[in-house]
């Protein structure tokens, strides 16, 4: 029976060293896309923040826009809520912290009588939303890992024409910003329509610097300009939002699988202490029984007749009790 | 003429170019080429497809397919930003022919707006990359 539960402890501690194996190597693959994707974050910096510089230098020079994306409108009935999670879980808390996020804001406006629309990029959202009923008005998937900027342009299409059809009011974006590797914090930033302070509360480090502004020549007119410079940058928002999302997701995972392999190392550890103690138990038990066994036939021969003497006569009769 | 300006390419992906340069030319919506030299007057242009060339201080050319994007020129500092731009040396060329005649044959049966950006992005690619067209 010690023998037993020695084999059963062997078996836990092999399928958790093999586990520990999977989460170190997933650590390891994590780590070093967080390098990636970081870079991937810095080189969408100077496209997003020369952008945004130029809406503001067409904005001061007195490009007026009909562009509803511009305006925005009096009354917010509808809001779209473009949530940005993973693929794949096994990265933590990180995808029920943007759910959690866009929930609490969806139960908001429920509550305040106002309408939602979600649009979902990743595919752990997807199932959550659509699992519990919500809304789900477009899903995106499949390229949490590394977005590129298509996929942004995919996403910013779909919510800008619900934005246009007047089936919305207003976009937000909930996603996750990478600061450093070791804090991201889920974030709602509101995308359209475009407001001074949404065009300054970008990704990119806004641009401090107010160039001359003014004086420009403007080829074709500033109004057309805007109007095909406004969707750009709506699509340069996203994608700066989807590669913070994917740095964030890596670290996360990191995160996770870090911690994942330190307990199944303590775990390891322990079972070894306990596989060891029952493995010493059982010799333990097996010389007690040997020493137990050599004395008495050591000493069985010469008090045989003594037992046998104090049982009566035989012992069959003692045997004939037992059974009843 | 040894006065240079500050030119940048810029996708979302990466900043594909960036130094000095005398001279950059490149095509904006529905007004032609337009060059710009050190010291032009601050320009804001939406671009179209083209075969951008940027003419460097050592007299080479950079050759970029830029399709479609802005322009902005201000304190002698020329960037061009677009959501897709290539370098001459990262074109298919074989790609961009086959997508040349793909376009072409779909545009000699009917006109489709599809057709005539997918065959003006190959031409600028083909220009951008020496090919005769």
């Amino acid at each position: 029976m010690a023998g037993g539960q020695e084999r059963i402890l062997r078996g836990r501690i092999k399928s958790m060293q093999a586990t520990k194996k999977i989460t170190r190597a997933m650590e390891l693959i994590a780590g070093s896309r967080i390098v990636k994707a970081q870079q991937r974050v810095q080189a969408a910096v100077p496209y997003s923040e020369q952008i945004t510089e130029v809406v503001k230098d067409l904005a001061a020079a007195g490009g007026s826009s009909d562009s509803p994306l511009l305006l925005g409108r009096d009354e917010i009935r509808t809001t779209c809520y473009v949530v940005i999670s993973a693929d794949r879980g096994l990265c933590g808390g990180y995808n029920a912290g943007v759910q959690r996020a866009a929930e609490g804001e969806i139960k908001a406006d429920t509550l305040g009588g106002k309408d939602y629309r979600i649009v979902t990029a990743g595919r752990k959202a997807e199932g959550y939303f659509k699992f519990r009923n919500y809304n789900v008005a477009a899903s995106f998937g499949g390229f949490s890992d590394s977005p590129s900027y298509d996929n942004a342009r995919d996403i910013a299409q779909a919510a800008v024409a619900m934005y246009e059809s007047g089936e919305v009011d207003r976009i937000e974006l909930v996603y996750t910003r990478f600061i450093t590797p070791g804090s991201q914090e889920v974030v709602l930033r509101p995308l359209v329509p475009l407001t001074t302070e949404a065009i300054q509360g970008g990704d990119g480090k806004a641009g401090s610097t107010d160039g001359s502004g003014g004086d420009y020549e403007f080829e074709p007119d500033p109004s057309t300009i805007l109007d095909t410079l406004i969707p750009r940058y709506v699509e340069a928002r996203v994608y700066a939002a989807l590669l913070n999302a994917a740095a964030s997701e890596h670290a996360f995972r990191q995160r996770a699988m870090k911690s994942a392999t330190d307990n199944a190392e303590e775990l390891i550890n322990n079972l070894s202490i306990v596989m060891n103690r029952a493995r010493q138990d059982a010799i333990t038990t097996e010389i007690m029984e040997i020493v137990g066994g050599a004395e008495a036939l050591g000493s069985g021969k010469s008090s045989t007749a003594q037992y046998v003497d104090l049982l009566g006569e035989s012992p069959v009769p003692a045997a004939q009790h037992g059974d009843n | 003429m040894s006065a240079t300006m500050k030119v940048e390419v810029v996708s979302p992906e990466a900043v594909l170019y960036s130094g000095e340069a005398t001279m950059v030319i490149t095509r904006t919506l529905g007004g032609g080429e337009i060059a710009f030299q050190p010291g032009h007057a601050a320009f804001l242009g939406a671009l179209t497809q083209s075969h951008t060339r940027v003419f460097l201080a050592d007299g080479s050319t950079e050759d970029i397919a830029v399709h479609g994007g802005f322009v902005e020129v201000s304190s002698n500092k020329v960037s061009i930003l677009s959501d897709t731009a290539e370098i001459a040396s990262q074109i298919d060329v074989d790609r961009a022919r086959a997508a040349k005649e793909r376009a072409e044959s779909q545009l000699r049966g009917e006109h489709d707006a599809n057709a005539v950006a997918a065959l003006g992005r190959a031409n600028a690619r083909l220009s951008a990359a020496g090919v005769q067209v």
